[in-house]
């Protein structure tokens, strides 16, 4: 197996998924000529040429529709945003048209569009292009919002999302872009939606963790080493409350871990799930991890706190297995803000 | 020769007046932008920044025909815009490195620069955000009869976001005091504006709102002074929004990482022989406005006092995680 960086898998998969179907296409600005702002179209131009590669203008609003009428009338297209608050001036185009395409037409137009979008803090790029957003799409039925942990999660998440038939958003980390992962390709290293990974078992406390965090969480559980079970959501719109559930009903516990700030996070969603469809299972009161409900800070220190790192959660999940008691957040127990 | 290179917002933009001075302030620019080069060059700067050499003469100009009570929406290219308008060196290196002493007190970064003082709104990174902005500051300024006006500046590659048309088309229909003045700099990131626009000659764009469109030299300063008076003293007078297309070309890489290895050879070479600081220079010369020695004089002053600058910033202390949770709202929840 290869152990490849995060946008090489990127690319793989594009090109694969170019391979299989020529219908797939892929544009963004400098995805093409550049081969990308992140190199995760390295080498498309040259294989599939401009017109299945296209760099478009700086104007999101109108790639981001095209996507839209091209999905309409029968292409995969696959549309770049550099860095996810660009889709703020192309919303209009994903969440009130493409997703409401299908019940719109009773089921007769689909919209099998993929948006990929870099995201997230860790970077230095500043509060207008280091959040995550995610809960910007979760509330938007007709949606699906995947998220990459990893090379392969990377590779196989993508390979899914162009093959389905919804409109699908693939939340790139973009602090993983460089790193190496193992990495299947082909059929075999496709990752379905929908469908969270235990990437560690444990039976005392069920950790979930999404993206950027999965990696900060696995770290945390292997110092604690306490029987804690690590699921990576993957994708995060429509959940796997399979998995999750199966998982609180073994250990009893559960802690969710968000780079977001806490207001509107996806983990409140699964923390009102799992209290309310498994509440005799529980042993103490589910929590979440988050980042404070603040922009994302520029100052290299700042930012490195705001969202979880690996000491936090293992200060947290300690705190918890030993007290059985919800823990406060850094910026209480520092006193730090209120 | 007195000149203001540090020390209070308005009596740096003041000393404007002076041609000497401008020259002065056009080259603090192009040596504070390859100040921060080596910053990042060293680690020292963490992120990314985005460079403004090639533009001096824009931003200069633009500094001396605005006053202190007008408004200016700028970009992630800001650097010099903010020293132009008579931020002092200190400020905007201290918020680049991320410092508690920079204009957010750190946690804005070289893309979020602000002061109120001489009417720069917190830098705008999303591409053609400001200008939708600059015109609800001219609306303001209208409803109140202030005379103000609002200026935006941005790239050329914000002519293709839908944020463009809405602002001109605003401002033409309403008759905003606002000036919008497009940065064509050949670039928007590795592109070249051919490549992404059919209409390159930007001004023209004016003509779909019926207002004047303005093609200007933007490595002459005097040339660009010339047409920026033009438009502010248009929107001064109520008679509306005004297109000015600056024709510059950035002399960096878009941002940090980039090499720019997709100019045609010699392009770069062409543009350097109009480099804004060298035309500015000889015509100081030439006029008998200042020797050779003079401006060699006050160079080195200027190096000198970049120096002094970075040095104390480096010292300067860092926020506290506290700083992060400051002016969410104005009252804290
Ligand atoms: C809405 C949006 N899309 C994309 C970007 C990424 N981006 C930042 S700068 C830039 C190029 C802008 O070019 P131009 O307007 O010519 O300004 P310049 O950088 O040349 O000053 C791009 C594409 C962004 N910041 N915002
Ligand atoms: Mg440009």
């Amino acid at each position: 197996m290869a152990r490849i960086r995060v946008r090489q898998a990127i690319a793989s998969a594009l090109s694969d998924a170019m391979r299989e179907d020529e219908s797939v296409l892929i544009f963004g600005e400098d995805i093409a000529a550049a081969e990308g702002p992140f190199k995760t179209s390295e080498g498309l131009l040259a294989e599939f040429g401009p017109l299945r590669v296209r760099d478009t203008p700086i104007s999101e609003m109108g790639f981001v529709g095209a996507a839209v009428g091209a999905a309409a009338v029968g292409m995969r297209p696959v549309a770049e945003i550099m860095f996810m608050e660009f889709l703020g001036v192309a919303l209009d185009q994903l969440v009130t048209e493409a997703a409401k395409f299908r019940y719109l037409s009773n089921g007769r137009v689909g919209v099998p569009l993929v948006v990929r979008a870099s995201v997230g803090s860790g970077l230095g790029f500043g509060t207008q292009h280091s959040q995550t957003l995610e809960n910007w799409l979760g509330a938007t039925p007709g949606l699906k919002v995947a998220v990459p942990s990893d090379a392969q999660t990377a590779y196989g998440l993508l390979r899914s999302a162009i093959r389905d038939p919804d409109p699908v958003v693939v939340l790139e980390p973009r602090v993983l872009y460089a790193e190496r992962g193992e990495c299947v390709t082909g059929d075999a290293g496709i990752v379905p939606l929908g469908v969270a990974r235990v990437p560690r078992e444990g039976d005392a406390l069920t950790v979930v963790a999404l993206g950027q965090t999965v990696r900060a969480a696995l770290a945390a559980a292997e110092r604690i080493d306490a029987g804690i079970e690590v699921i990576d959501l993957s994708t995060v719109t429509p959940w796997d409350r399979e998995t999750v559930l199966a998982s609180v009903a073994k250990t009893g516990r559960l802690v969710t871990v968000e780079e977001a700030p806490a207001s509107g996070g996806w983990g409140a969603e699964i923390v009102a799930t799992v209290t309310t469809a498994a509440f005799r299972s529980l042993q103490a009161p589910p929590f979440r991890i988050t980042a404070p409900d603040v922009p994302v800070p520029y100052n290299k220190a700042l930012e490195a706190r705001f969202s979880p790192g690996i000491g936090e959660i293992e200060h947290q999940l300690t705190t918890y297995l030993r007290t059985g008691e919800v823990p406060d957040p850094w910026w209480l127990r520092e006193g730090v803000a209120a | 020769m007195t000149l203001v290179r540090s020390g209070d917002h308005v009596a740096r933009r003041e000393a404007l007046a002076d041609p000497v001075a401008r020259y002065e302030r056009m080259y603090e620019i192009r040596r504070f932008e390859e100040r921060v080069n080596d910053l990042f060059a060293q680690g020292l700067i963490h992120g990314t920044t985005h460079l403004c050499a090639g533009q001096e003469a824009l931003d200069v100009s633009l500094a001396l025909e605005l006053r202190a009570t007008d408004i200016v929406t700028a970009t992630y290219r800001g650097h010099g815009i903010a020293l132009a308008l008579g931020m002092p060196a200190t400020d905007v290196l201290a918020e680049i490195m991320g410092k508690a002493d920079g204009c957010t007190g750190g946690v804005g970064g070289s893309m979020h620069l602000c002061e109120p003082d001489v009417g720069l709104l917190p830098t705008f990174a999303i591409v053609g955000a400001g200008l939708p902005v600059a015109a609800g500051a001219a609306l303001a300024f209208q409803t109140r009869g202030e005379d103000r006006v609002a200026v935006a500046v941005f790239g050329d590659g914000a002519a293709n976001i839908g944020a463009f048309h809405e602002a001109l088309n605003l401002a033409a229909v309403w008759k905003l005091p606002v000036v919008f003045v497009c940065d064509n700099n050949v670039y928007a990131e590795y592109s070249r504006i051919d490549l992404t626009t059919p209409l390159t000659d930007l001004h023209r764009r004016a003509g779909s709102y019926d207002i004047p469109g303005v093609p200007v030299d933007g490595m002459d300063v005097d040339a660009t002074r010339a047409v920026l008076r033009e438009a502010v003293s248009r929107a001064r007078a109520g008679e509306g929004p005004t297109l000015v297309e600056a024709k510059t070309y950035r002399f960096a890489g878009h941002s940090r990482a980039d090499q720019a290895t997709y100019r045609p050879e010699g392009e770069l070479e062409r543009w350097r022989e109009r480099d804004p600081l060298v035309l500015a220079r000889a015509a100081l010369v030439a006029g008998g406005a200042a020797t050779e020695d003079d401006l060699a004089g006050l160079e080195k002053a200027v190096d000198e006092d970049l120096d002094a600058v970075a040095e104390a910033v480096a010292a300067g202390p860092d926020p506290t995680p506290a700083a992060m949770f400051r002016n969410i709202w104005a009252v804290a929840a």
